[in-house]
């Protein structure tokens, strides 16, 4: 099976690719990839699950804003996710029901704060195996 | 990464030239503040690139400048200066990057190293008992809605006014650590509640807390107007930023402006670069909304400051007035300011966009604080833990040349992930420790990220804004005690 997401290096911050058969998966792992540069994912145990809802402008943005909701819950709620059930996805939203558990100092090590996901080298490709993104993360 | 395979103009021994045609949609040229030699980095990744891109903005003036900190940044580079004319210019929220108002403080203590060195590991404790850092870290300021509110508008002074600090405090801060204009209903509700509990946080990442001693004083007559007056006298200098609030306000403005580029008929070759007139509503939002960030770093960096000096009044056992912890100064390095500059011998109101990047006005200047009239603004540069830091002070060729700016700090060499994989936390603290820099850490493994081989060496930026003359060093010391987020 093909990997789900791979981490790239960026000398001021960082960046996710992530790999999918289809865009929902591609959206799932790249939030997958989000959450494993902040915590180590196989701590996390889905205790609680939270529906999201994200509209956008077009595919691409709705990617960076997908992730960007992610962060904010994240900041503002302390809760760490590892899965991603993306119900519904059409080009300017997406529903997904995400599941993890509140952040637990004594638990979960936070290896990075990340401040955003940007715009800057945005990529969404499809090839024959699927699709592939890019984002670069402020970190 | 591919290298950049474009060419330089060479101006003189620290000035680099990207021509206006070397990509269609540039409206003015690019100018690098660069030593030969550290140009070879600077050319290793895309960042000349970059600096072309941000030449793109309408209504941008001069050149598109990059200090010699420069590196590759999302959209602008970091270390980058570019300003615009507010009648038919743009602001870009990308100018200004995530961390608004990431800035430095610098306080002077009438200790010397001597008498702080045994206590140094007492120090470190106590600061960093007193002063939340790390991620996820809560501050011990609560505030209410309303509060929050206050604290977005009136920046630093709404510390001062609940005890967090001095008078003279606010004298010693770019703006007096408030900027006008600043309109909290432009703020998100989300980028509140990522900004309330964070408030009086140092945060994590590059940001940090030192005890430094003094080293080198290059011009002591200066030098001695900020109150540093003799080798081994102990400083302390403050770096974080906007926290949460400024990374959401950032982003939610990027979403709004990336819909405006095209209203506004703007071409960009970055999408990061969103940006809107500033004239526009759009615009004005964002400098309403990013004013608040500021404001916040302000506030943020006075609680923080009244920490440390409670923290060395706690250890040494005598008041910070006995201590002699005054101010010398708080620059921002990450931010959009409306000022007005001299262009072929007209005034003109510009918004300049500092990313990685401080003012440095000179003296007589009118936003020179009055203590600093006669010698120019102060201008604080971090290196890196390892090494050492500058104190500078603006001055007039800035003003003509840099819209009255200068370089930052060391700028990056090594990507984190690199840093990481050469480079061991626990390695890095022991190798500190050997050379008498004590080190604490919310993450030892981050340290790794932060070492000195990951940055350039911040002398030899400082070198090049001094020759090149955008400003003049005053003061270097190097660090006894680091606190990391």
């Amino acid at each position: 099976m093909k990997e789900a997401f791979a981490i790239l290096d960026h000398t001021a911050d960082i960046g996710i690719i992530a790999y999918g058969a289809d865009l929902k998966e591609l959206f799932s792992n790249a939030a997958l990839a989000l959450f494993s540069l902040i915590t180590e994912l196989e701590s996390v145990q889905g205790k609680l699950h939270l529906d999201l809802g994200v509209r956008s402008e077009d595919r691409d943005s709705l990617l960076v804003d997908w992730l960007n909701e992610l962060i904010y819950v994240f900041d503002s709620k302390h809760i760490l996710f590892n899965r991603f059930d993306i119900e519904s996805l059409t080009c300017n939203a997406l529903k997904a029901t995400c599941y993890g558990e509140d952040f637990d100092p004594n638990k979960h090590k936070i290896k990075i704060g990340v401040k955003a996901a940007t715009y800057h080298m945005l990529r969404l490709d499809t090839d024959d195996d699927g699709y592939k993104a890019q984002i670069i993360l402020d970190i | 990464m591919s290298q950049w395979q474009g060419q330089f103009i060479k101006i003189d021994d620290y000035r680099w030239k990207i021509p206006e045609n070397y990509k269609t949609g540039m409206r003015v040229p690019g100018l690098i503040y660069a030593s030969e030699r550290m140009l070879e980095s600077i050319r290793e990744e895309q960042t000349p690139e970059q600096v072309a891109n941000v030449a793109f903005l309408p209504g941008i003036l001069g050149y598109s400048l990059a200090m010699p900190d420069i590196h590759w940044g999302y959209g602008f580079p970091i270390g980058g200066v570019a300003a615009t004319d507010t009648k038919d210019g743009v602001v870009s929220p990308g100018g200004v990057g995530y961390d608004i108002n990431c800035g430095v403080r610098l306080l002077r203590t009438s200790l010397n190293e001597d008498e702080v060195r045994p206590r140094t590991d007492q120090l470190i404790n106590a600061l960093f008992h007193n002063v939340p850092s790390g991620l996820g870290s809560e501050g011990k300021i609560r505030t209410s809605q309303k509060e929050m509110n206050q604290l977005m508008v009136e920046g630093a002074r709404w510390a001062v006014k609940r005890g967090l600090g001095l008078e003279e405090d606010l004298d010693a801060t770019e703006e007096g650590g408030c900027l006008s204009g600043a309109d909290p209903s432009k703020v998100s509700d989300r980028a509140v509640k990522r900004g309330m509990p964070q408030a009086g946080t140092l945060g994590s990442g590059n940001h940090f807390l030192e005890i430094q001693v003094v080293k080198e004083i290059f011009d002591s007559q200066i030098a001695s107007v900020m109150g540093i007056t003799d080798i081994g006298q102990v400083l302390v200098l403050i770096h974080t930023g906007s926290r949460g609030l400024g990374h959401q306000i950032c982003t939610d403005h990027l979403r709004i402006l990336e819909q405006a580029v095209s209203r506004y008929g703007i071409n960009l070759p970055d999408r990061q670069l969103a940006c809107a007139p500033v004239e526009s509503r759009e615009g004005q939002d964002y400098l309403g909304a990013m004013a608040c960030a500021a404001n916040y770093a302000w506030a943020n960096r006075q609680c923080i400051a009244h920490w440390v000096r409670e923290s060395f009044s706690e250890i040494l056992g005598k008041s910070p007035e006995k201590l002699g912890m005054r101010q010398v100064y708080d620059v921002a390095h990450n931010i959009a300011k409306i000022e007005e500059h001299a262009i072929n011998g007209r005034s003109i109101k510009v918004c300049v966009h500092r990313k990685g990047a401080t003012r440095a006005f000179p003296a007589g200047h009118k936003d020179t604080p009055k203590r600093y009239k006669d010698v120019g603004q102060p201008v604080l540069v971090p290196g890196d833990m390892g090494r050492c830091s500058f104190v500078a002070v603006g001055t007039q060729k800035a003003m003509s040349e840099t819209f009255g700016s200068t370089c930052h700090g060391a700028g990056r060499m090594l990507s984190r992930g690199a840093a990481k994989r050469g480079i061991r936390g626990a390695d890095v603290a022991r190798e500190l420790a050997s050379r008498g820099i004590l080190v604490k850490a919310g993450s030892i493994s981050a340290l790794a990220e932060e070492a000195s081989q990951a940055y350039k060496d911040v002398t030899e930026v400082i070198d090049v804004v001094h020759q090149a003359g955008i400003s003049r060093k005053v003061a270097m010391a190097t660090p006894i005690g680091v606190i990391k987020g």
